[in-house]
């Protein structure tokens, strides 16, 4: 048996139970089974109406409805049904009582349309007339009537429905940085069990926020592929024709626990959290700084964290949005860090079948990570027909393979200067 | 695990209501001054930001174009901050410092959303009609001047802080377990500096919008907080940008850095506040949780004159009568998730001051406080959820 310390004399933190949801399906094995197929999840969007808008697919959750309708009521079920799959799994604790903190990474939140037009439609009456203004709407907002959303739409609601429904302990806390968000979450609890504050930690990631605005908003940041038909192929990282990423929905809900904590209780060890980093990149809003510092930056801050070589890293689950951007950037990064290696090691995105999670990604790629030590299997990147010669990564293209794999990279990156990566290894190193 | 390190504050920014920087805001609070705008919202009371002039700490304009308000203001309290605690232009600082930022989000268009609220109702027009017109009328840089984590990012690229940078959401409980994470990070070893902050911009109908629908607004009349009604409470939305620099005792010492006041603890909960009382039973579960109080301290709340919840804090406050009590929301209003982090400010600053600023309650439930604070706690109950405390104590030199 390992020591329950890493070399750094710090607790080591490992994974007891992980849950996902993703447009290809719920649950661990069926993504699991299609993700190594090579299948996507990405569909022309069928939740509005998509006429007038240049992208028109996405990988949607469709299979899970809530009510009343809403962006952030998906998002909180999503997180729900992820969370259910990784306790049961993980074994820990009773019914509605988790024993330590949650951190939720989520979409940041606002009113949306069918409300707004719904008190919009509310106000028209109340006033006797069809232009009206927003005082209008402000002084005939109060009153209860529009109780919920005050609820809905507060920035907290979805963390205290889940803090409420599985008793984790203490303020839970709801972050946000952009699409590195899953992988912060992850890193915060892997903090405050080294810290000992805690024995165990919920991680989760969620965004169900498909919807026409946040459509448009990262259409019009030129962000999305236009690659409409057909649409599973439109998702094409690392390939010289990618021209965007896929908006996409999902959860990923990781139970971390001190290995000390784990092996006690007799708890499945799906692997371990052996190192995580972050750089902040303070270029430009949505670009990276063109010397990839704050990306190498990252990665090497990660490795040093676990105390690994690039040479021990036997898969990287990248970032690989397939925006002309990150794909360059990603590969400048990776190729500094790991020279020669970076061509030799298998580097696939999850999201050429998935698409883009956005603020679920860090999660479900690390869960994805974690079964890919399990499954000695990597998963591929799919729509590879046209490789970019500027990125000789081994892409993994189009088919999954079997490998020996005992230490994966995961990374992402995210608008706003967010770096983060994360290490996962199957057995403590 | 090693010992504790203790933590400093190091750097204090602010812009309010009442102006900018430290000597404005305590000359501002002896005077008892309150800045509140009750017609342009009316009957609706907000307090607008005083004049700023965001070139001081936002030299560029098109740096400036890329914000909406709220990310203004922050980026411009953040580089008060970074001045206050002398890091400014220090990139070897400023490349390895931690950032959290606790924010809300963005400011919509309001003529966007009207013109399209009214069109697709006017015309009983569908849902692509919403394609059309948000394809067509939504600026396209919008979406990142409203986006959470962009404040952080303005910051990182105005500043240059680019160490960390993590975006807590969720209202008040967000900057408190900011400053949580930020003290427990320094006091294990795993920072050795870090930036916390948030920003508010008070003059918002959308947010006011949705304050509404829970009815939470001050209407009609300006009131102190503890004077406000309970049959008619509420908060005047607040407009402020507060940050803090704080760093371990050591790497402080190191850069010949002198502290303001020292962070010995932070705090949080999550009452169940279905329950009567729920409030006042979590306070008194954080209040053992600071430590060592002696029996005379003083106490800055953010209570935000929202019922039950400002009655529940009350009944705690009254079960420690030693302690004078000061009510930032009546000389700032809510500024949600800066409220935190203006207590902590002000109670940095009054015991670098060495003075506790005076009431400004006409109910008499703040009272004078002679002699300089040693001890000051921070107390934070959120408008529908979240409570925390802190303590802010004098540095012994």
């Amino acid at each position: 048996m390992a020591a329950p310390r890493d070399k750094f004399g710090r607790p080591i933190v490992v994974v007891t139970g992980m849950g996902v949801i993703t447009s290809l399906g719920a649950g661990k094995q069926d993504n699991w089974a299609k993700l190594t197929a090579g299948e996507s999840g990405i569909r022309t969007v069928t939740r509005f109406p998509i006429d007038g808008l240049r992208s028109t697919m996405a990988g949607t959750v469709d299979f899970v409805t809530v009510e009343p309708s809403s962006s952030t009521g998906l998002t909180e079920r999503l997180a729900e049904m992820a969370t259910e799959e990784a306790l049961e799994q993980s074994g820990i604790g009773r019914k509605s009582d988790f024993p330590g903190p949650l951190f939720l990474a989520v979409a940041p939140v606002e009113t949306e349309w069918p409300q707004r037009l719904e008190v919009g439609r509310a106000v028209g009456l109340a006033v006797g007339k069809v232009d009206f203004e927003i005082q209008d709407i402000l002084r005939h907002s109060g009153g209860g009537k529009f109780a919920p959303f005050h609820h809905r739409f507060m920035f907290g609601s979805v963390a205290a429905h889940l803090a409420d429904i599985f008793g984790t302990k203490g303020s839970p806390i709801s972050l946000s940085t952009a699409c590195a968000s899953g992988a912060t979450a992850i890193q915060l609890g892997v903090e405050a069990i080294r810290r000992g504050e805690a024995d165990a930690a919920l991680c989760v990631a969620t965004d169900g926020s498909v919807n026409q605005e946040a459509l448009v908003r990262f259409s019009l940041l030129s962000a999305l592929s236009t690659q409409n038909n057909p649409p599973q192929a439109a998702s094409k990282p690392f390939s010289k024709n990618r021209d965007g990423f896929v908006m996409a929905e999902g959860a990923g809900a990781l139970v971390l626990e001190s290995y000390e904590s784990a092996v006690a209780r007799g708890a499945p060890i799906l692997g371990v959290l052996a190192g995580c980093g972050e750089l902040t990149d303070s270029f430009h809003r949505t670009r990276s700084s063109p010397d990839g510092k704050p990306i190498i930056g990252c990665v090497r801050k990660t490795l040093a964290d676990a105390g690994l070589e690039p040479d021990q890293i036997d898969y990287i689950n990248a970032h690989g949005t397939a925006t002309p951007e990150n794909d360059k950037m990603e590969y400048l990064g990776i190729s500094a860090v790991f020279g020669e290696l970076a061509q030799k090691i298998p580097v696939s995105s999850n999201k050429s079948m998935v698409g883009h999670t956005i603020s679920a990604a860090g999660a479900v790629e690390a869960i994805f990570s974690l079964l890919t030590l399990e499954h000695q299997r990597i998963p591929p990147t799919i729509n590879y027909e046209v490789p970019d010669p500027a990125i000789p990564f081994d892409v993994v293209p189009n088919k999954a393979r079997d490998a020996r794999v005992t230490a994966v990279m995961s990374n992402s990156f995210g608008f706003g200067g967010q770096n983060a990566s994360l290490i996962l290894t199957r057995e403590p190193i | 695990m090693s010992e504790r390190k203790e933590v400093w504050i190091t750097g204090i920014g602010i812009v309010s209501s009442l102006g900018e920087g430290l000597d404005a805001h305590w000359d501002a609070l002896n005077a008892k001054r309150v800045n509140v705008d009750d017609k342009r919202f009316a009957p609706y009371i907000v307090h607008p930001l005083a004049p700023v002039s965001f070139d001081a700490q936002i030299p560029k304009k098109g740096d400036q174009r890329q914000m909406e308000a709220w990310q203004r203001i922050g980026t411009y309290a953040a580089g008060l901050a970074l001045d206050s605690a002398g890091v400014k232009g220090n990139q070897e600082i400023l490349g390895r410092m931690d950032m959290i930022v606790a924010a809300g989000g963005g400011e919509r268009d309001v003529p966007v959303d009207m013109a399209i609220l009214n069109g697709y109702l006017k015309d009983n027009s569908g849902p692509v009609f919403l394609n059309e017109r948000l394809m067509n009328d939504l600026r396209p840089t919008l979406f990142l001047a409203q986006l959470s984590n962009l404040l952080a990012g303005n910051i990182a690229i105005v500043h240059g802080v680019s160490g960390t940078s993590r975006t807590f959401m969720g209202e008040e409980a967000s900057s408190i377990d900011a400053a949580r994470i930020a003290v427990a990070r320094i006091e294990s070893g795993q920072s050795d500096i870090a930036l916390i902050g948030a920003a508010q911009n008070g003059e918002r109908s959308d947010l006011l919008i949705l304050f509404e629908f829970g009815d939470f607004n001050l209407k009609d009349k300006y009131a102190p907080v503890w004077a406000r009604a309970k049959e008619n409470g509420g908060f005047a939305i607040g407009s402020a940008g507060v940050f803090l620099v704080m760093e371990s005792q050591e790497h402080a010492e190191a850069r010949g850095a002198k502290p303001f006041a020292k962070l010995s603890k932070v705090a949080s909960n999550l009452a169940q506040r279905k329950q009567p009382g729920a409030v006042t039973k979590s306070l008194e579960t954080l209040w053992p949780k600071l430590g060592s109080l002696g029996d005379n301290g003083s106490i800055i709340t953010g209570a935000t004159g929202v019922e039950a919840v400002t009655s529940e804090e009350k009944a705690f406050l009254q079960e420690h009568p030693g302690f004078a009590v000061r009510s930032t929301g009546t000389s700032f209003g809510h500024t949600i998730e800066a409220q935190f982090p203006l207590g902590l400010a002000l109670a940095a600053l009054s015991i670098s001051r060495g003075a506790l600023f005076p009431p400004n309650d006409p109910t008499g439930f703040e009272v004078e406080k002679a002699g300089a604070p040693t001890q000051i706690v921070v107390v934070g109950a959120g408008h529908w959820q979240g409570e925390g405390m802190a303590l802010v104590e004098a540095v012994k030199q």
